[in-house]
């Protein structure tokens, strides 16, 4: 296959690009969207509100979910807030200015024009959830309060308490229970989505597993959209749910999608710090948390005298000190870097001198206990329930932990992948973000992605294909897809190994983060390539998968994942080794500034890294995407 | 992370619930649970012990989780015959070891509820709640573009009193707890919050009937015990109920006379 990098972005001033492409884009006649099926897979922010919308329509959609129920995707873990540019402060907000907090917060690595169209339905968004009931915060007055969230220089960001992405994942939750109510969608839940049917170059189905009794089954459609999430947990811990995982993506890619700039990964700034061995995942606190807690380590090394008796001046509140214009605010790569500096430095803090404090005492001392307890209650809670210490005594301890994945599937401006009729929403396309992802931009982007632009596009491609009957699953696509899902699952049982499949991922997460991580070399990321495949190949040898491979069986399910993550991390290896710039949440220790400032390479890098998979035992080839900067001037970032 | 000082450990005595499928007869394993840190949170400790089952060749327990911060409403057993286990408004998979002590006997169960149906080891299917959000828990809003969001202005203390309703988790613990295995908590906090907002209103009776009589096909009676309260990880409130049953008789009325125009 002939792969051409096709962005089809619209022509005219950007400003005008969505308007223009909606109206140039092929329409279904309302009462032919009922001639066509679409699958959804997934049901986050994304996968349910795309589903709905389409549903809404006309069009007959079948909705997968490996959950019990669609309002358990990871989505509802998302905390702190969804961004729109409402100016509702007055505080000179626009679509552009978040357009350009977006391209620039993304160091330079993102597509304008989707970006732009992000900023444009972020309004949108704010007006459709509330008019389904999402419970955002309000002033007295009764109208929407906001608040300043991860560095922004305006109050732009909308919430809930700290649930926002619970109640924005249960509005389209409901919005998808009210169609599947009506008969518009079918909802298959507890089904493994384990390939992507390929028929004459175009996608024309998935082969999924009913979690329940092990069988496999296939579902033919007019279009396929994964809205499956990132690919995180190939770090083993990470803020993702346990679930979480790269299997739809990466069984798309092997089918012919493009797997964009992998490498890119978001480091979280403010997580508990890992306690133990035992550690199964990593837990984040909001980073509306910076807004009012101070970060700091003791200024001596090796100090092991509790934070109460560390006195003022021997404290290093080193984000205020290196960077006093934005502070404890500076976007999430800068805060996470610096955070791994101090602890590599020999300041860490906590029993395994992990973490750094984020101290709320200058804020209970200026605005009282029962401020600080409306604004962060149900955090200081949990932190409390999980790590047994007070918060509102003693600091915070926070370190950086996997959390958002900026790299995904390759998609055009109408999210389509390299494969016609397959599209890719959400966190697990590549599209909007760049090298690094904007604090309450992961809602907007989910919503942006369901609500407001896969229903216009995907008529693109279905209309010319009106009155064309989906490809029977009697077809031999079916037949081979269905029989290789089947095997390979089935195969795991008859491994009989000596190492469970948690031993594999997390010698998997150990490799990943070590050399793949918050910075990366080129002699790291070399070990990496050669380790990763030797791991894969004993995993595969050696792997222990107890029970019956029909019925419920969760080791089956999670050997899968981690099969897939063994293949995935090696192509993000290789793509964070070619990148030999700096960029984002991608810091390359031989590129940086002599302040220890990440170093991009416009001139070599401005570019997306789209990875073709060549089978097996080929190495990928590597296509790019350059980008075009028509609206926003390059410029080193600098938040001092 | 070997530069840690050994953290405080455990004894633990558990008997867990396994049961091969919804058909099959279940039992409990007797298990001595040595070693646990105290550290762990109640599902890192099931980790362990599933990691040492798989050492000695048995197939380990099936459980329900996913996110592990108490919110997607994932997990949930009963714990010495309480749902979510001893610490208030805490999910099970925030519940963390150090609330136990050395040579604890713990029991480990899956939720119990006809309508909850055991479907391997400690995990049940919850789907008859997604019948009751289908019923009519949600606001009629095609996507579109409707008003500005700021054109609906809804009052502080009611927007506070839909999202201390919205909160719930969807985890089945009231359920469980529930001697009569009803599901009232669960339904009407999903109704609270869509009914005392204002874009709630034009469909509130009839989302009221319609969710109240569809929890009725599949679950119990409320009976006032208030145990779904004291076993809810988000401290949903009992004056829902009272709410739900207020509107409810109301919906009676209010549907027939709109039903006559």
């Amino acid at each position: 296959m002939m792969v051409v990098l096709d962005a089809k972005i619209p022509d005219g001033p950007i400003a005008e690009k969505w308007d223009n492409h909606k109206f140039s884009v092929k329409l279904v006649n309302p009462a032919n969207k009922r001639k066509f099926d679409i699958i959804v897979v997934g049901t986050g922010l994304a996968g349910a509100s795309a589903a709905a919308s389409l549903a809404e329509l006309g069009y007959n959609v079948k909705a997968f979910t490996f959950h019990d129920s669609p309002r358990r995707a990871h989505s509802i873990a998302a905390q702190g807030g969804i961004n729109a540019a409402k100016n509702y402060r007055n505080d000179g907000d626009s679509v552009y200015r978040l357009f350009y907090d977006t391209v620039k917060g993304g160091d330079y690595r993102s597509r304008e024009a989707n970006v732009y169209r992000l900023a444009q339905v972020s309004l949108n968004i704010i007006d459709q959830c509330a008019a389904q009931g999402v419970p955002f915060a309000r002033e007295y007055g009764g109208l929407l309060a906001n608040r300043s969230f991860g560095g922004a220089q305006v109050s732009r960001t909308f919430y809930a308490r700290g649930q926002t992405g619970q109640q924005l994942l249960l509005g389209a939750y409901q919005a998808l229970a009210a169609q599947i109510k009506a008969g518009k969608v079918t909802l298959y839940n507890r089904s493994d989505m384990l390939d992507v049917v390929v028929k004459d170059g175009e996608a024309c189905g998935i082969i999924t597993r009913d979690m329940l009794t092990g069988e496999v089954h296939a579902h033919s459609a007019h279009a396929v959209v994964l809205a499956t999430g990132g690919y995180g947990n190939v770090y083993y811990l990470s803020t993702n749910a346990m679930a979480c995982n790269v299997t739809a993506a990466w069984r798309a890619h092997r089918k012919g999608a493009l797997f964009a700039n992998p490498c890119y990964t978001q480091i979280h700034p403010t997580c508990i710090p890992v306690s133990d061995e035992f550690q199964s995942k990593l837990t984040l606190m909001s980073e509306s948390l910076r807004n009012d807690g101070r970060i700091w380590v003791p200024r001596q090394i090796d100090d092991a005298r509790s934070a109460a008796d560390i006195p003022e001046a021997e404290r290093y509140y080193y984000l205020e000190e290196k960077y006093p214009s934005f502070g404890n605010l500076v976007p999430r790569d800068v805060a996470s870097r610096n955070a791994k500096t101090v602890v590599d430095g020999g300041r860490g803090v906590g029993p395994l001198k992990n973490g750094v404090y984020l101290d709320f005492a200058a804020a209970i001392d200026r605005d009282g206990v029962e401020a600080v307890r409306e604004r962060y209650g149900n955090l200081f809670d949990m932190y409390e329930r999980i790590t047994g210490e007070d918060p509102y005594k003693l600091p915070m301890r926070i370190y950086p932990a996997t959390h958002y994945t900026m790299g995904g599937l390759w998609v055009d401006y109408n999210l389509m992948t390299t494969v016609p009729g397959l599209y890719c929403l959400g966190e697990a396309n590549f599209s909007d973000h760049g090298a690094n992802r904007l604090g309450a931009s992961a809602l907007m982007q989910g919503l942006a992605d369901g609500y407001f632009v896969l229903p216009y596009t995907i008529g693109d491609h279905l209309a010319p294909k009106l009155g064309d009957a989906t490809v029977p699953t009697t077809d031999p696509v079916f037949k081979e897809a269905l029989a290789e899902v089947d095997q390979r699952t089935r195969g795991w049982t008859q491994v009989k190994g000596t190492r469970s499949v948690e031993h594999y991922h997390r010698e998997l997460g150990k490799i990943v983060w070590e050399y793949c991580g918050m910075a990366r070399n080129r002699t790291g990321l070399t070990k990496a390539l050669s380790e990763i495949p030797a791991l894969r190949e004993e995993f595969r040898k050696n792997v222990k998968v107890l029970g019956r491979p029909d019925g419920v069986n969760q080791q089956l399910e999670k050997v899968n994942r981690v099969d897939d993550f063994m293949e995935f991390a090696e192509l993000k290896v290789r793509d964070a080794l070619h990148r030999s710039e700096s960029c984002g949440g991608h810091f390359r220790e031989e590129s940086q500034t002599p302040e220890g400032e990440a170093l991009r390479d416009d001139e070599n890098f401005a570019y997306v890294a789209a990875w073709e998979w060549q089978g097996p035992d080929t190495d990928p080839v590597l296509h790019k995407e350059d980008l075009a900067f028509e609206n926003v001037q390059l410029t080193q970032r600098s938040y001092k | 992370m070997s530069s840690t000082a050994p953290s405080k450990t455990l004894n633990l005595k558990l008997r867990i619930w396994r049961q091969d499928g919804p058909h099959a007869e279940g039992s409990f394993l007797d298990i001595d649970a040595d070693q646990i840190p105290v550290d762990a949170s109640f599902l890192e400790m099931l980790d362990l012990i599933n990691e040492r089952l798989i050492e000695d060749d048995v197939e380990p327990i099936t459980f329900p989780h996913d996110c592990r911060e108490g919110i997607c409403g994932t997990c949930g057993v009963m714990i010495n015959g309480q749902a979510h286990g001893p610490e208030k408004a805490t999910a099970t998979c925030q519940l963390h070891m150090r609330k136990f002590r050395d040579g604890d006997q713990i029991v480990i169960e899956p939720w119990r509820a006809a309508a909850f149906p055991v479907l391997k080891d400690l995990m049940v299917d919850r789907r008859a709640f997604d019948r009751i959000i289908e019923a009519g828990g949600y606001i009629s809003a095609p996507t579109g573009t409707p008003q500005d969001a700021n054109e609906i202005p809804v009052p502080k203390e009611v927007a506070d009193t839909a999202m201390d309703a919205a909160a719930c988790i969807g985890c089945g613990a009231c359920v469980a707890a529930c001697p009569n295995s009803a599901a009232q908590l669960f339904t009407s906090a999903k109704l609270a919050h869509l009914n005392v907002l204002p874009q709630g209103q034009p469909e509130r009776w009839k989302r009221t009937e319609a969710m109240v009589e569809t929890m009725e096909d599949f679950f119990g009676s409320c009976t006032n015990h208030g145990e779904c309260h004291e076993a809810c990880p988000k401290e949903i409130s009992l004056d829902f109920i009272a709410f739900m049953n207020r509107d409810y008789i109301k919906s009676k009325s209010k549907n027939r006379s709109l039903a006559s125009q």
